[in-house]
């Protein structure tokens, strides 16, 4: 007995050592955490339960036979941020350079399997060199086995990846299907082929941070959801992040206790819009003025940045924003921000949070590279989330709602369920002077005539008035009591029930 | 009496003027620009007439126009404020020949002294002691170095129509006395459409003192004791004070004296304002008079008791003085703060946007806030950056100090920069508290610009603690976000230690929570503080006591991070528990961006002029460019010797702050 404890606690240190102070130096000298001291912060202060500390990898290829390291390169378990059940996943890059053999992944999946039979999110840190090419084609089965159950954990738990060094090759497929990706500045990096095969075969001379790092992806691409500064504020960040999730699709949006009162009313919000129409003002504003305690988690604020996303909690609970962006390309919808939005609003119906929706939209953004680009397909995407969305829906129009556009950010057609305007709401096929334009096509050589036309359009429809006589918009609301109305909204639609008709799945415009 | 004034302002001025009309049961209107169509002083007045374009030369300065409102609504006086048209004989005259009553003096003594020699040359008749200098006005160059090698350096030179700090410039040397004469010029010209200037001996650790001075139509004049205005920054004044802490009974009866016997002069009617300057030795200098009501006013206001604004309107209704020179009294102290829109920590440049959040101190007996804005207010490039003024009132001169210090740390701007932070340092500033002013107190005191009040280790370490105790108060809130199934197999602790990080200085705390009412004992390095008071994410204003002491913090969370700020002091706080701190620790130091390459804008404005092209060398303190914004030339230097490697910028652009202009090799 007294023999196999103290193997046992050889063992354990041996796992614990990962791939040895010299190693462990070296990741430190880049600026990056072990895997180990990673999940210490991110979890709640002895929450964590390993599992598999004893598992090694089976290949014997290239001298692999003696060279073994307990846990092969990934800590897996689980443990709790801020009391709730979280599954995790650590890649070591101190062993085998964090490589993924097959039972490195067999312990992934473990976790997994485990967290969506319990109902509780994964977070995996990734800091990999890729796939362990001694045990060639068994790793990359390995891969496939992770991404199989990215796949069907996909809208049943939560799925973050944080992605701490280097994640390349086949291996970006895995946090590419979770729900959210943040990344490390400087000391990260993504991309499926790397800087010396670009180079190879398009003769393109680029680093591998401006090729996938942290920058490129949360700006360029859009790959990613933020760009942290270092591991331990970004592990700050993630923590914080988590208080906002369910942790399954069966569970409603957690509640975090507030002093914020829902019936707080916001008198500098009535002169938040311009007097002029062509104006931008700063939809963050109204957002971090009506969310409790202003405390509002964006996402992805440095790509497409004409619509905002992120999450904000309302009377305690989670709610998702989406809101057009007047002072980026004056908040019209093109493909970068449609591809943004909607796979937001389709996370936010996977788990039950609420959509609250800010729109002033002057419609979609025109030209060859929008339409080359295949905006028809992309802009229809977040058509179609909104559609299909059965959680809670509460929009309010703050000024323009234009043409198809009005129609896309959750409008009463698409089963908005409670749909406010303000009164400088303007809800129409289009602005008054293109109108004018095309009504009066005769006109136009005759300013004058043209002037009285667009003011007699403006009239007519460049107000909340049209629409609410139609009961597209079920009440005109004063700006400053923007936060009372749609606290009450929300808590009326606290029990809503709507169900899609069944089907396997849904066929989205990808 | 009236019974309907229009105020030919806006901004705070506007409204203060309107609050003793509606006191005093006289209809109020007012006159806005485009700019200004949702301004305070709009909503405030009874009727609001609108007079033009956003440029006040195009609005606020076109006496047609005001006529035109007058006409419009039948108002039968007029107030100008100060500012605008509140100086302009012109404008004085065409309310006369339309038959409205001009609340503020006659013509002569606005014509007289609004000519800076002219009055000056009166002042001398009428017995007023003033500095010497050459009182002609300068043709060139040349004229220039001549009189200032007979007066002797250091010299000043000023625009005859000038007010404000603007077209003023000192001159320690030929070089500076050539430059100060074209950029005076430049500015008289663009500011005042004259370009006159002339030059006076620039007295040295000189002080601010001003004596206010009221007269009716018939003759009766008075003086109501001084005001010091010695904290200028740019000729600027940031604050004033009454009674001035350097007074002595028999100065101020002489500088009374003098100052009536100059208002009487020239016919004086209505409330205005002789400009001393003073020296070490109590010799005072008259610099000018104000022939309007002043931004300082309030201060007199609070020490005499008096409106006086009613004043000015009962005179300008031909009622005479009800008080005489024996009734007027100074009781207690009173401290001006103006709060403007400039942000110290980039040299007090100009801030411009929308006030997204405003809070201003709760007015009482011994605070007052003259205020022009509000919440969501927008503060525009076109006028003058002033928010508001914060006075306060005490019995004596630190009482009112405190008093002030307490009401600007309840003071919450954003959006714009400002200079609350800024106020407070002055305020805790042991040569302002002693009393020891001089108009250049700023420039020597902060000569390396401001960067933050230096509060001492107790204060320093009540502001982490509250920190501490926010960042307890949110994990307390984060554990009942729990599951309870996890939480009873492992009962979650929340975190009782901390390291503070502020930069790369770390703070060890304990926190503990306090069973009776609300508040936390929080240890920061071992010294204790016992906070008690409301701790929530959604009070931004700690209003309560730290170890029994009354104590007034701004806190707000941002991200991760906490902002404190306090008695000009502003942290940025990372609270965490020690492990997070270790590994903090272990983290790479990025440095920001190289930005020294280039030259940007330091605040939104116009690009008046390049003075270098493509490829030029440049030699340290050479100009670059001239930026425009709020009216004043800010001429950019060369910080060193280099090249100029690409113009970004072309001269009439408009530029946002940090939009870069040049970029050098």
């Amino acid at each position: 007995m007294q023999d196999i404890i103290k193997r046992l606690e050889d063992m354990r240190a041996g796992a614990r050592g990962g791939g040895g102070a010299r190693r462990i130096e070296a990741q430190h000298a880049k600026g990056k955490l072990t895997a180990r001291e990673r999940l210490d912060l991110l979890l709640d202060e002895g929450s964590f339960e390993e599992w598999d500390m004893f598992v090694e990898h089976r290949s014997t290829d290239f001298g692999m036979a003696e060279t073994k390291v307990p846990g092969d390169g990934v800590v897996t378990g689980y443990g709790t941020i801020n009391g709730r059940l979280v599954f995790v996943f650590s890649q070591d890059f101190t062993v085998f350079g964090g490589s993924l053999s097959e039972a490195h992944a067999e312990k992934i999946c473990k976790v997994m399997d485990q967290a969506m039979k319990v109902g509780a999110p994964v977070i995996g840190l990734n800091d990999s060199g890729g796939a362990r090419i001694q045990e060639g084609v068994a790793s990359l089965g390995g891969y496939a086995e992770v991404f199989q159950r990215n796949v069907l954990a996909s809208g049943v738990v939560p799925q973050i990846s944080m992605i701490m060094g280097p994640c390349a090759g086949g291996a970006v497929y895995s946090p590419a299907m979770t729900d959210f990706i943040f990344m490390v500045k400087d000391s990260s990096y993504m991309f499926v082929t790397g800087p010396d095969v670009v180079k190879t075969v398009t003769h393109e001379t680029v680093t591998a941070e401006d090729l996938g790092g942290a920058v490129t992806h949360t700006s360029k691409s859009g790959v990613a959801d933020l760009a942290l500064e270092n591991d331990v504020e970004a592990i700050l960040q993630l923590r914080r992040f988590f208080d906002f999730l369910p942790a399954s699709n069966r569970e409603k949006p957690p509640v975090r206790p507030t002093a914020d009162v829902a019936d707080r009313p916001e008198m500098s919000l009535d002169t938040l819009i311009p007097a002029n129409p062509n104006k931008p003002y700063d939809i963050k504003e109204l957002i971090t003025k009506v969310v409790d305690e202003g405390d509002f988690f964006e996402l992805q604020p440095d790509y497409a940045g004409n619509i905002v996303i992120g999450f904000a909690r309302m009377m305690g609970a989670t709610v998702g924003i989406v809101a057009n962006q007047p002072m980026v390309l004056a908040g019209c919808l093109d493909i970068e921000s449609a591809k943004k939005a909607a796979r937001f609003v389709r996370f936010c119906d996977c788990f039950n949070i609420p959509i609250v929706t800010f729109v002033d939209v002057p419609g979609f953004l025109p030209g060859t590279s929008q339409e080359y680009g295949g905006i028809i397909k992309h802009g229809a995407k977040l058509l179609y989330a909104y559609a299909e969305a059965t959680v809670p829906k509460v929009t309010l129009i703050t000024r323009k709602a234009y043409g198809g556009a009005y129609d896309v950010m959750s409008s009463k057609h698409l089963r908005g369920d409670v749909n406010y305007a303000w009164p400088t709401a303007e809800i129409a096929v289009m602005g008054p002077k293109g109108a004018v334009e095309i009504i009066f096509r005769g006109d136009l050589g005759d300013a004058e005539k043209i002037e009285a036309r667009t003011e007699e359009y403006r009239q007519k429809f460049a107000n909340p008035f049209v629409a609410g006589a139609r009961g597209y918009i079920d009440d005109v609301i004063m700006p400053h009591n923007t936060r009372r109305r749609l606290c009450r909204a929300l808590a009326m639609l606290r029990d809503k029930e709507l169900a899609n008709p069944w089907k396997k799945h849904d066929n989205i415009p990808l | 009496m009236f019974k309907k004034i229009l105020i030919a302002n806006r901004g705070e001025i506007a409204c203060r003027v309107m609050r003793t009309a509606k006191r005093m049961g006289i209809a109020t209107v007012a006159v806005y620009s485009e700019a200004d169509a949702d301004a305070l002083h709009v909503r405030m007045a009874d009727e609001a007439i609108a007079i033009g374009p956003a440029a006040s030369a195009e609005s606020y300065l076109v006496i047609d126009n005001i006529l035109a409102a007058i006409r419009e609504t039948g108002a039968e006086a007029v107030h100008p404020g100060y500012g605008f048209l509140s100086e302009n004989q012109a404008f004085a005259k065409a309310l006369e020949a339309e038959g409205v009553a001009f609340i503020g003096p006659g013509q002569r003594a606005i014509a007289a002294m609004g000519d800076k020699i002219e009055s000056k040359k009166l002042a001398h008749e009428a017995g007023v002691s003033t500095v010497p200098g050459y009182l002609g006005v300068l043709e060139d160059e040349a004229e220039v170095l001549k009189v200032a090698a007979d007066i002797g350096y250091p010299i000043m030179i000023k625009a005859s129509a000038g007010g404000g700090g603007k077209g003023m410039r000192v001159a320690r040397s030929d070089d500076e006395a050539r430059e100060g004469f074209r950029s005076a010029m430049n500015e008289a010209r663009s500011s005042f459409g004259d370009d006159r200037v002339f030059i006076e001996k620039f007295i040295e650790e000189p002080r601010h003192i001003e004596i206010q001075v009221l007269a009716d139509a018939q003759g009766n004049t008075i003086y109501l004791g001084e005001r010091e205005c010695s904290i200028q920054r740019r000729h600027q004044k940031v604050i004033e004070e009454a009674p001035s802490p350097f007074m002595d009974e028999a100065t101020r009866k002489s500088m009374g004296e003098q100052a009536v016997a100059l208002a009487k002069a020239v016919d004086y009617r209505s409330a205005g304002t002789v400009e001393f300057i003073v020296d070490r030795d109590r010799n005072f200098y008259f610099l000018e008079m104000n022939t309007r009501l002043q931004v300082e006013h309030p201060v007199t206001e609070l020490v005499t008791g008096l409106d006086l604004v009613e004043q000015m309107i009962r005179v300008a209704a031909g009622e005479s003085l009800s008080l005489g020179q024996d009734d007027v009294t100074l009781t207690g102290w009173a401290m001006e703060s103006r709060v403007y829109a400039e942000d110290p920590e980039r040299n007090f440049l100009p801030s411009t946007g929308r006030l997204i959040r405003l809070n201003e101190p709760q007015q009482s007996d011994t605070v007052r806030v003259d205020t022009g804005v509000y919440e969501g207010a927008e503060i525009s490039m076109f006028y003058d950056p002033m928010i508001a003024k914060l006075v306060t009132y005490g019995e004596d001169r630190l009482s009112a100090i405190a008093a002030m210090s307490d009401a600007l740390d309840r003071y919450r701007i954003k959006g714009v920069g400002h200079n609350v932070a800024f106020l407070s340092a002055v305020m805790a500033h042991p040569r302002f508290i002693e009393g020891r002013l001089s108009t250049d107190f700023i420039e020597t005191e902060f000569t390396d610009g401001f960067k933050g009040a230096d509060l001492p280790i107790d204060r320093r370490n009540a502001m982490r603690a509250l920190a501490v105790a926010h960042e307890r108060r949110s994990g307390e809130r984060g554990a009942m976000i729990g599951s309870a199934a996890m939480s009873k197999a492992r009962p979650l602790q929340v975190a009782a230690k901390f390291i503070l990080r502020e930069n790369d200085e770390t703070h060890q705390a304990e926190v503990s929570s306090v069973l009776d009412g609300d508040g936390y004992d929080v240890s920061i390095n071992g010294s204790r503080y016992e906070i008690r008071g409301r701790i929530e994410a959604t009070e931004w204003l700690f209003d309560g006591t730290i170890n029994g002491e009354s104590v007034t913090i701004q806190i707000e969370r941002d991200g991760i991070r906490y902002a404190v700020s306090h008695g000009g002091c502003r942290m940025k706080l990372l609270v965490s528990p020690p492990r997070f701190s270790e590994m903090l620790a272990k983290m790479p130091i990025k440095e920001a961006p190289d930005m020294s390459r280039f030259l940007l804008s330091p605040m939104p404005g116009l690009l008046v002029s390049v003075a270098v092209g493509e490829g030029e060398p440049i030699k340290a303190g050479q100009e670059l460019a001239v930026v425009e914004a709020m009216k004043m030339e800010n001429v950019m230097r060369a910080e060193r010797d280099g090249t100029v490697a690409k113009i970004h910028a072309s001269a009439g652009s408009s530029l946002a702050v940090d939009q870069p202009i040049i970029e050098f090799e």
